[in-house]
C-alpha cells in the first residue's frame, strides 16, 4: 500500500503543482490574484477540443495552437479588465471573478452541459512500484520539472527575468527607474497563463471537459498557496506535493470517504495557517527577494 | 397630416389583427410545457423527444377533442435544475401562469422535481414525469390521491427496481466470469458516488452481495465531481477485486471509466453509470470506455414494435441515441391518447383516462400502477443493461431473464485484458 500512496501522492501533486505555479508567479510578481488562472486552463482544454474534433488537427497540433490562442485570450482580457485597474487589488480579485464566470457561460452557451473529452498524449500505462500509473499521468509528473527549471531559467537567467524580480521587489520603484511595469505585469501574465494552458493540456486528457471544471482545481489551488505561503513558486511546488499525499492517504487509509480527500486537504491547510500564519515560505521568499 | 393619419391607421389596423388573432391561437393549441435542464444532455433528451412526437401527433392533424383537430404546441422551459432548484420552481411557475401550459411534462432532479410536482399538483396540472426515480413522487399519489392524482411517471422505473435490475446485471456478470475464469468466488469492489440516493444501494449491496455468494473486498465514495479516480483505482486493484460494482449518476463515470480502460485494471464495471447512457461517452472517453455495463432505459432492440422505429427516427433527426429522458416522447403520445377517450382538457377526466393508459410503449408495455408509477417486470417495462463494444451501446440484457429476450440481445463481452489477466 506504501507504494500506492507515494506513486499517487506524486501523480496527484505533480497536477496541482501545474497549476499552482502560475498561479503564485503573477502574485508574487504583479500582485494579482487570477481567480480566472482556471477558467484559462479550461479554456485551453476547449481550445484543444475546438482543434481535435472540428478542425480534424492531431492531438499534438490541437495543443500547439491552443496554447498561444489561451495566452493570446488571456492577454487581451489584461488589458481591457485587470490592467486598468491594477492598482486596486480588490477590484482585481472581483474582476478576475467576474472574468471567469463570463468565459464558464460562454462556454455553457457554445458548448451546452455535455461532458466532452481529448485524447492524450500519449496512451496506456506504466507499472512504477507495482502500481499502474497511466502514461499521461507520467508525462505530467515529468512536465512539471520541466516547468520549474523553465520558470527559473527565465527569472535567474533573462534581462525579463530580471525585470520581473525587480518588479517583483518595487513595482513603484521599478516604474521611477524607466522601466516599463505593465509590459512586465503582461509577460508574466502571458507565462502565468502558458503553465495554466499547458496545465489543461497535459490533465485533460486524463478528465473530462465542462463549463464547470475550472472550479474545482481553483480551490485546490488557493489552498496550495495559501499552504506553501502566498506568491512563493517553491511554496507552492511543496504544498502541491503535501496536498497530493493528503488526497492518496485519505483514499487508501479511508476508502469509504474518498469523497472526503479535498476537505482532508482543505483541512491540513488549515492547520498549517493556525501554525503559521504565513504558510510554510511566505517570509522565506520576501527574503529571498 | 394625410401621412399621420395614414400611420395611424396602419396602427389600428395591426392592433385590432393582433388582437383577433390571440383568441384564435389559444383555442386552437394545446399547450405542453416540457420541463427540464436544456443547456444539458439531460434537458435536450426531454425536448427531443415531445419535439419528435409532436411533429407525428401534428402531422396527422393534431388531438382530436370534440370532434375538432387542434394541434400541440410545445413550450420549452429550462428549468436549470442541475444547478439550481429555486430556477425550476420558478421555471414551472413561469409555465402555467404566463405560458398557460395545459400540461407538464419532464423533470429530472429529484430534489427539484419535487417541488415542481407541488406547484402542478396546487394548480391541478397534469405532469408527466420523465426524470426523476425516487419512489417518494409516486408514494405521494398513494397516501393523498386527491391531492397528486395529476402526477404519473413515465420513465425511468423507479430506483426500488433499477437496484433490482442492478443486482440482476451483477449476477450474470458474476457468473460469467466464474465459469469462463475459473474464478471460485468473485470479488466485488463498490464503487459509488457520494450522493442521498446511493445510500440504500451501497448498505444493500453490502448486505447481499455475500448472500448471492460474492465478497466484498471494500467500499470507495468519490465525490460526483470528482476528475481523477486514479489513486480509487490503484486501491480497486490492490484489493484483488474481479468485478467494479459502480453507481454513478454525475460526471465521475467518465473519468473513471477512461482511467479504468487506460490502466486496463483487472475488473469489470458493473451496475449504473448514467453517463455510459449516452451516445457522447464514448468518444468523452476517447474510446477507453468500451465493456462499461450499465443499466439504461433504451437501445435498438425490439422490446415492443414501436421501439426500432423510435430509436432510428431520433437518432436520425438528432444523430445520437435517445436517452431515458426522451421517454417524454411517449408522454406525448399517451396525453394524446387519454385526451381523445377523455374527449375532453379537464385535468379529472384526463386523469381518469391516462390511469386506463396500456400502450405497447417504446420502452415496454407501460401500464400505470395504481400511485402512477411504471409498472416494472416480465412483460411489462424491465429497463435493459447496455454494454459498450466496440464503440456501440449494445443491449446485453435481459437475455433469458424470467422468459425475456428481446430481439437484437447480444451476449455481454468480459474485457479481453481481463480474460488475459485470469487465464495466465
Amino acid at each position: 500500500m506504501l507504494q500506492d500512496i507515494i506513486i499517487n501522492g506524486l501523480v496527484n501533486g505533480s497536477i496541482y503543482a501545474l497549476l499552482a505555479i502560475g498561479f503564485s508567479l503573477i502574485f508574487g510578481v504583479a500582485r494579482i490574484v487570477n481567480i480566472a488562472h482556471t477558467a484559462f486552463y479550461m479554456l485551453a482544454a476547449y481550445f484543444i477540443y475546438i482543434g481535435f474534433h472540428y478542425l480534424g488537427a492531431p492531438p499534438v497540433l490541437a495543443i500547439v495552437l491552443a496554447v498561444p490562442a489561451t495566452v493570446l485570450t488571456a492577454l487581451v482580457c489584461f488589458r481591457l479588465f485587470i490592467d486598468p485597474i491594477q492598482e486596486h487589488e480588490a477590484a482585481v480579485l472581483i474582476a478576475t471573478i467576474a472574468l471567469a464566470m463570463v468565459i464558464q457561460e460562454a462556454l455553457l452557451v457554445v458548448f451546452g452541459g455535455h461532458y466532452l473529452g481529448v485524447p492524450p498524449l500519449i496512451s496506456g500505462y506504466v507499472e512504477l512500484l507495482g502500481v499502474r500509473v497511466t502514461k499521461q499521468h507520467v508525462l505530467a509528473l515529468g512536465f512539471v520539472l520541466v516547468a520549474l527549471a523553465l520558470v527559473w531559467v527565465l527569472l535567474m537567467r533573462t534581462r525579463i527575468g530580471l525585470a520581473i524580480r525587480v518588479t517583483a521587489q518595487d513595482r513603484e520603484i521599478a516604474n521611477l527607474m524607466g522601466m516599463d511595469v505593465r509590459r512586465v505585469a503582461m509577460v508574466t501574465m502571458a507565462v502565468s497563463v502558458m503553465l495554466a494552458a499547458v496545465a489543461g493540456a497535459i490533465v485533460v486528457p486524463l478528465t473530462v471537459l465542462d463549463p464547470h471544471m475550472w472550479m474545482h482545481p481553483l480551490i485546490m489551488m488557493l489552498a496550495i498557496v495559501v499552504l506553501g505561503g502566498v506568491g512563493s513558486v517553491k511554496g507552492s511546488l511543496l504544498g502541491s506535493f503535501i496536498l497530493g499525499f493528503a488526497e492518496a492517504l485519505v483514499v487508501f487509509l479511508i476508502p469509504m470517504g474518498a469523497f472526503l480527500k479535498g476537505s482532508v486537504a482543505l483541512s491540513i491547510m488549515i492547520l498549517v495557517l493556525l501554525i503559521r500564519p504565513e504558510g510554510l515560505f511566505g517570509v522565506a521568499f520576501e527574503e529571498e527577494r | 397630416m394625410k401621412r399621420r393619419n395614414l400611420l395611424q391607421r396602419i396602427l389600428c389596423f395591426s392592433v385590432i389583427v393582433v388582437f383577433m388573432s390571440i383568441p384564435a391561437w389559444g383555442a386552437d393549441t394545446i399547450k405542453i410545457g416540457v420541463l427540464g435542464p436544456m443547456a444539458f444532455t439531460q434537458g435536450e433528451g426531454h425536448w427531443n423527444g415531445a419535439t419528435l412526437a409532436a411533429d407525428e401527433i401534428n402531422a396527422q392533424g393534431g388531438v382530436t377533442v370534440n370532434g375538432a383537430k387542434r394541434q400541440i404546441e410545445l413550450i420549452k422551459v429550462d428549468t436549470n435544475e442541475f444547478l439550481s432548484v429555486p430556477d425550476a420552481t420558478n421555471a414551472v411557475e413561469l409555465a402555467i401562469s404566463r405560458f398557460n401550459a395545459d400540461f407538464l411534462t419532464g423533470g429530472f432532479r429529484t430534489e427539484a422535481v419535487t417541488v415542481m410536482q407541488d406547484i402542478a399538483m396546487d394548480n391541478k396540472k397534469i405532469f408527466l414525469g420523465c426524470g426523476a426515480a425516487h419512489p417518494e413522487l409516486c408514494e405521494r399519489v398513494a397516501t393523498d390521491y386527491n391531492r397528486y392524482k395529476y402526477w404519473f411517471r413515465v420513465t425511468p422505473i423507479n430506483s426500488k427496481f433499477l437496484v433490482k435490475v442492478d443486482f440482476i446485471l451483477l449476477g450474470t456478470v458474476a457468473k460469467i466470469m466464474a465459469t469462463q475464469l475459473n474464478i471460485p468466488k468473485i470479488k466485488v469492489a463498490i464503487v459509488a458516488e457520494q450522493a442521498a440516493w446511493n445510500e440504500p444501494i451501497v448498505s444493500v449491496a453490502q448486505k447481499k452481495l455475500p448472500e448471492m455468494g460474492m465478497e466484498v473486498v471494500g467500499v470507495w465514495r468519490p465525490s460526483p465531481v470528482a476528475t481523477d479516480v486514479g489513486a480509487e483505482l490503484s486501491a480497486v486493484q490492490r484489493a484483488g477485486a474481479h468485478i467494479i460494482f459502480t453507481s454513478f449518476s454525475s460526471s465521475v463515470g467518465i473519468p473513471f471509466a477512461k482511467q479504468l480502460g487506460e490502466l486496463k485494471i483487472p475488473a469489470a464495471p458493473v451496475g449504473i453509470n448514467v453517463e455510459a447512457q449516452k451516445q457522447s461517452f464514448y468518444d468523452a472517453t476517447g474510446g477507453k470506455g468500451d465493456y462499461t455495463l450499465t443499466i439504461n432505459t433504451y437501445a435498438r432492440v425490439k422490446i415492443t414494435d414501436a421501439t426500432i422505429p423510435f430509436f432510428d427516427s431520433y437518432l436520425k433527426r438528432f444523430g445520437e441515441a435517445p436517452n431515458y429522458t426522451a421517454g417524454t416522447y411517449e408522454a406525448l403520445h399517451i396525453l394524446k391518447e387519454a385526451i381523445e377517450r377523455a374527449n375532453s382538457l379537464d385535468s379529472d377526466k384526463v386523469v381518469m383516462e391516462l390511469e386506463k393508459t396500456d400502450r405497447p410503449g417504446t420502452a415496454g408495455r407501460l401500464v400505470f400502477t395504481k400511485d402512477h408509477d411504471v409498472t416494472w417486470g416480465p412483460g411489462y417495462v424491465t429497463g435493459l443493461g447496455t454494454q459498450w463494444q466496440d464503440g456501440k451501446n449494445q443491449c446485453v440484457w435481459p437475455m433469458g431473464w424470467e422468459g425475456v429476450t428481446y430481439e437484437g440481445v447480444v451476449p455481454y463481452k468480459l474485457p479481453p485484458w481481463i480474460v488475459e489477466h485470469y487465464k495466465k
